[in-house]
């Protein structure tokens, strides 16, 4: 079943374009859910690939977000580092549906059960 | 769903013929049936079903029928005559009510029953309802037929106002509609950006600055809470935020769903809408399904260019020579006259892609494209939207751009004329009179004169003959003016802002108080931008620039500032944050130190460190914490330390001459007088201030941005001092006798570094850069003191508002608590959800 993969994470309103809001997850890695000025929403691990710089805190502006802490610019959609610098953040595959948002459960929980 | 189906059954009418049901009168049921005559005119007996009482007309022309534009006799597409000559028979205003797909027939509200060999579903979509208290109100309409437009008709005879829920393309319709007819509109739009599904933020705010302009009221990030009624009708609209709008009636315009229930219970398979293949057939072999109420490979659609091709597709598999749909890449225009709009693919950008942006703000245009892999895939235009077609062509022939893309932003006329594919062949190729720049009018053969009379790069081009000094929307052309007129030797110009303007830190601050912009993405606009929307340098430039230039006017832009000012904490390497209360002057008390000290035990921060500014930093403070840790500091008393800042960050002073035996005036009284005028105010880069009791200097006056050193005939007043990487002493400014004028000189010195300096840029480096002596000069000029002190003192009114109270008051809850939690359980993987 569809519906039983997805994790509903409440309206989409919750977050104001622009920015982002955290999502604990108990026993595993904070999630990111971020809103862009375009109107996209995407999830990433709150961590830089860098040194673990919460990237819910950096300034959003197009897909990207700038790390608070030494200003990484990471992809919101690919959670690739851009220009120069390398790594990557997991990225967390989510879906808008009648104005709710959604987390493909397995990806929010894997993490759990490996640790 | 792809097994062929044999069509010569058994059982089938007299003449022969398979008998096809049409469920939906409308665009694509109708065109589905056009397409099947065209190919074999005698292979069905052809029903269709309307719920409408009315024949089939176009329905995206109810926007011009409601502005007054057109008839409804102009729209119809398929007249009584139509049915009639082709056998048809239509069954208009009786609405099917179920598919019994055992027997093979519909049966309909009125009680016909009609049998089928082929069912055809064409049920288009219903308008999207929000679940909102009062929807069910007289007075509440949706957009979507005729009767929808009677009913806005009757309700504007009567006057009044409207609301219009939704600000996409059919809303926007609906409200120009309406204003024509004399009601006064306002459009509550749930988004920031009006359109947002087909236009981008800089697009969508000159779409919104025309339509204010018209007179409509536009709120973007406005949620409908409820609609008001009385006596059974509606009376008005509650926003989220407690905000009453009165009006007459509300427009419903938030959206549509694909009519599919009649699908669903005759249990067809169905996700958002119709599930079908490529050839329109559902998982019932004998059911095809066409139009908006479809889903084809995962995509719902809802406009008209896509049902033409499905059509097509349709009546090729019906009359046996299936040919396929692969899906539609869809454009859209807007239909407000006066208001040129198109848009085009994917412009949401994404790995590999590259944006394109030319603005004129001369002309009110923008054009966005954008380029992955060679290929156009997006296209937003606003205001010229001559090129949409040429670039929707390339776009759906997936063209190699290549060659052209250079001039491809400048439009069909440039780019695939040969030569002058590169721009400055088609810059050279223009006469010595055309115009350059139109708001200095300068001809091109002024602007390569001044060129050969030595100016060699575009600020001496600007200073020369005035060319793209105004609002520089010829720079590209001054540019290329300058590359075939020097060839390799154009001096490049001095720093930009950022990568996404042309225009120096200068002259954006400059441009902004000329042009008087107010606003991010009007800046962005006017001063040609070439990002939708900035990056992590500009915003928070831009934020200082306007919050500077427009004191208690402009609003502060939290999403433009870094993490410390968003949450006026300072943020450390494991992500908490540390908070440092304002200690006037470094001076401090029992009940602060006590509240200080609970503070550190009750949310167990591991450290409390003296810092160098002489106030207590507690660190390790959750974000969720900050607010109730703000309100016990506030309830001692205490605000906020703006330590965080790009701002006025302490005031350092030392023990002073009630103590001390070489303290000469009231240095440690004077110090709490400068940090009372100052705290709160945002500046270009932090800012320190000391002031010292006597030359001993106790206080580190000299390595201040503004220091103070009294002594016995008066102040020493000291500025352009920095501790940091690079240590600088200051520079003596002056020597004043009263305190007064000391707190003047302070006043001043901050407003003009506030005005001028560039953005990250703190005393230290700007008087290097700008000397010395200017900063005397400028202060010297008659009046000079007092009008910079009085525009510093006006600021501050604004800005001396304790953003700690705020928050913990319960401002921007948002910012510091989590969205909710997820708590897994240990054993079961299906995780629960709390909601914060
Ligand atoms: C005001 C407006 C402006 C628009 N402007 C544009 C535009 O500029 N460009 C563009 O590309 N698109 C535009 N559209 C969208 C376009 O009109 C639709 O994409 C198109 O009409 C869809 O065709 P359809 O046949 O799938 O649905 P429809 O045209 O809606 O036809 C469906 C028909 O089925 C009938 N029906 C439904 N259920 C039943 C049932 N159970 N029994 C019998 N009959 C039933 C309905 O009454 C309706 O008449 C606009 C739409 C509106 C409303
Ligand atoms: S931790 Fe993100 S840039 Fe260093």
């Amino acid at each position: 079943m569809m519906i039983g993969n997805w994790l509903d994470i409440g309206p989409v309103t919750q977050i104001e374009p622009g920015t982002a809001r955290t999502l604990p997850v108990l026993g595993c890695e904070e999630i990111a859910v971020f809103h862009t000025m375009r109107g996209e929403f995407f999830a990433l691990r709150n961590q830089c690939p860098h040194k673990q710089g919460p990237l819910s805190q950096g300034i959003v502006h197009g897909d990207v977000v700038t790390c608070p802490l030494h200003n990484w610019n990471i992809s919101l959609r690919s959670g690739k580092a851009l220009g120069d610098d390398e790594g990557c953040v997991p990225t967390i595959p989510l879906k808008v549906d009648a104005g709710r948002l959604y987390l493909l459960r397995s990806a929010v929980v894997t993490r759990a059960e490996a640790a | 769903m792809n097994a062929p189906v044999n069509f010569e059954r058994a059982g089938l009418p007299g003449n022969g013929r398979e008998r096809l049901v049409v469920i939906g009168n409308g665009m694509a049921g109708c065109r589905a049936v056009e397409e099947i005559l065209a190919r074999d005119p005698l292979r069905f007996d052809v029903t269709i079903f309307g719920a409408e009482p009315r024949v089939n007309y176009n329905r995206i022309m109810l926007s011009p029928v409601l502005a007054g534009e057109k008839t409804f006799d102009e729209i119809v597409i398929n007249t009584p005559e139509w049915y009639e000559d082709n056998g048809i028979t239509l069954v208009s205003g009786d609405k099917v009510v179920s598919i019994d797909r055992e027997t093979q027939s519909v049966i309909a509200a009125s009680g016909r029953v009609e049998p089928y060999d082929r069912l055809l579903i064409a049920t288009g979509s219903d308008p999207f309802i929000i679940p909102v208290p009062g929807k069910d109100l007289d007075g509440v309409v949706t957009f979507r037929d005729l009767d929808d437009v009677d009913r806005m008709l009757a309700a504007a005879d009567r006057g009044g106002s409207a609301v219009v829920i939704g600000g996409g393309l059919l809303g926007l319709e609906a409200a120009h509609g309406l204003n024509l007819r004399g009601m006064k509109v306002t459009v509550i739009h749930l988004m920031p950006t009006l359109m947002e599904r087909q236009l981008d933020e800089a697009a969508g705010y000159l779409l919104r600055s025309e339509l204010e302009r018209r007179g409509q009221t536009i709120l973007t990030g406005a949620n409908t809470k409820e609609i008001l009624g009385e006596g059974g009708r509606v009376a008005g609209v509650r926003l989220e935020d407690g905000t009453e709008i009165a009006c007459d009636i509300v427009v419903m315009a938030v959206g549509i769903r694909p009519a599919t229930a009649l699908a669903r219970e005759a249990g067809l398979e169905v996700e958002r809408g119709i599930m079908v293949d490529d050839h329109m057939v559902t998982s019932d072999p004998a059911v095809l399904a066409v139009g908006e109420c479809v889903q084809h490979r995962g995509t719902c659609y809802g406009l008209v260019a896509p049902l033409w091709e499905m059509c097509r597709a349709l009546a090729d598999h019906a009359t046996g020579a299936p040919t396929g749909y692969e899906g539609s890449v869809t454009s859209t225009k807007l239909k407000v006259s006066g208001i040129d709009l198109f848009s085009a693919g994917d412009f949401s950008g994404g790995e590999g892609c590259e944006d394109i942006v030319m603005r004129d703000a001369a002309r009110g245009a923008y054009k966005r494209v954008i380029v992955k892999e060679n290929r156009l895939i997006g296209a937003v235009l606003y205001g010229d939207t001559a090129d949409g077609s040429w670039y929707f062509d390339l776009m759906k022939k997936g063209e190699d751009i290549a060659p052209i893309r250079e001039a491809l932003i400048f439009g069909q006329a440039f780019a695939s004329g040969g030569a002058l594919a590169d721009p400055n062949a088609a810059v050279a190729a223009l006469s010595d009179d055309a115009e350059i720049c139109g708001c200095n009018g300068v001809s091109k053969g002024t602007v390569v004169k001044a060129i050969q009379g030595g100016a060699c790069s575009l600020d001496t081009v600007r200073s020369t003959c005035k060319a793209s000094a105004s609002c520089g929307s010829c720079t590209g052309l001054v540019e290329s003016l300058l590359a075939l007129t020097l060839g390799g030797e154009v001096q490049s110009g001095p720093k930009t802002l950022c990568k996404c303007t042309s225009f120096t830190h200068d002259d954006v601050r400059r441009l902004i108080l000329e042009k008087e912009l107010k606003l991010i993405p009007q800046v962005m606009q006017e001063l040609h931008w070439t990002t939708p929307d900035g990056c992590s340098s500009c915003r928070p430039a831009l934020n200082y620039y306007l919050l500077c230039a427009w004191p208690g006017e402009y609003e502060d832009d939290q999403k433009s500032r870094f993490v410390n000012e968003r949450m006026h904490a300072n943020i450390q390497k494991d992500g908490t944050y540390s908070v440092v209360p304002r200690m006037w002057g470094g001076l401090t008390n029992p009940r602060e130190l006590r509240a200080i000290a609970d503070v550190v035990e009750k949310y167990d921060a591991p450290m409390v460190k003296v810092t160098g500014g002489q106030r207590l930093d507690i660190f390790g403070i959750r974000k969720e914490d900050l607010p109730a840790v703000w309100a016990d500091l506030n309830a001692a008393g205490m605000i906020s330390g703006h330590a965080y800042g790009k701002s006025l960050r302490t005031v350092k002073t030392c023990v002073g001459s009630e103590w001390c035996r070489f303290g000469t005036q009231d240095s440690t009284g004077l110090g709490v007088k400068i940090e009372h005028m100052t705290w709160g105010s945002w500046m270009p880069h932090k800012f320190k201030i000391a002031v010292s009791g006597c030359p001993r200097n106790c206080a580190e006056a000299t390595i201040k941005d503004f220091g103070v050193i009294c002594v016995d005939s008066g102040y020493e007043l000291h500025v352009g001092g920095n501790g940091g990487i690079k240590v600088r002493a200051t520079d003596f400014l002056c020597k004043v006798s009263t305190e007064e004028e000391a707190m003047d000189m302070c006043a001043a010195f901050t407003q003009l570094y506030r005005e001028e300096a560039h953005y990250l840029e703190r005393t230290a480096p700007w008087i290097e850069r700008v000397g010395l002596q200017y900063v005397k000069d400028r202060l010297a000029e008659a009046g000079a003191v007092e009008r910079y002190a009085a525009r510093f003192r006006y600021s501050q009114q604004f800005m001396q508002d304790d953003p700690w109270a705020r928050r913990a008051a319960g401002e921007d809850a948002k910012l510091h608590q989590h969205l909710a939690e997820v708590r897994p359980f240990p054993t079961a993987p299906k995780p629960q959800l709390e909601n914060a």
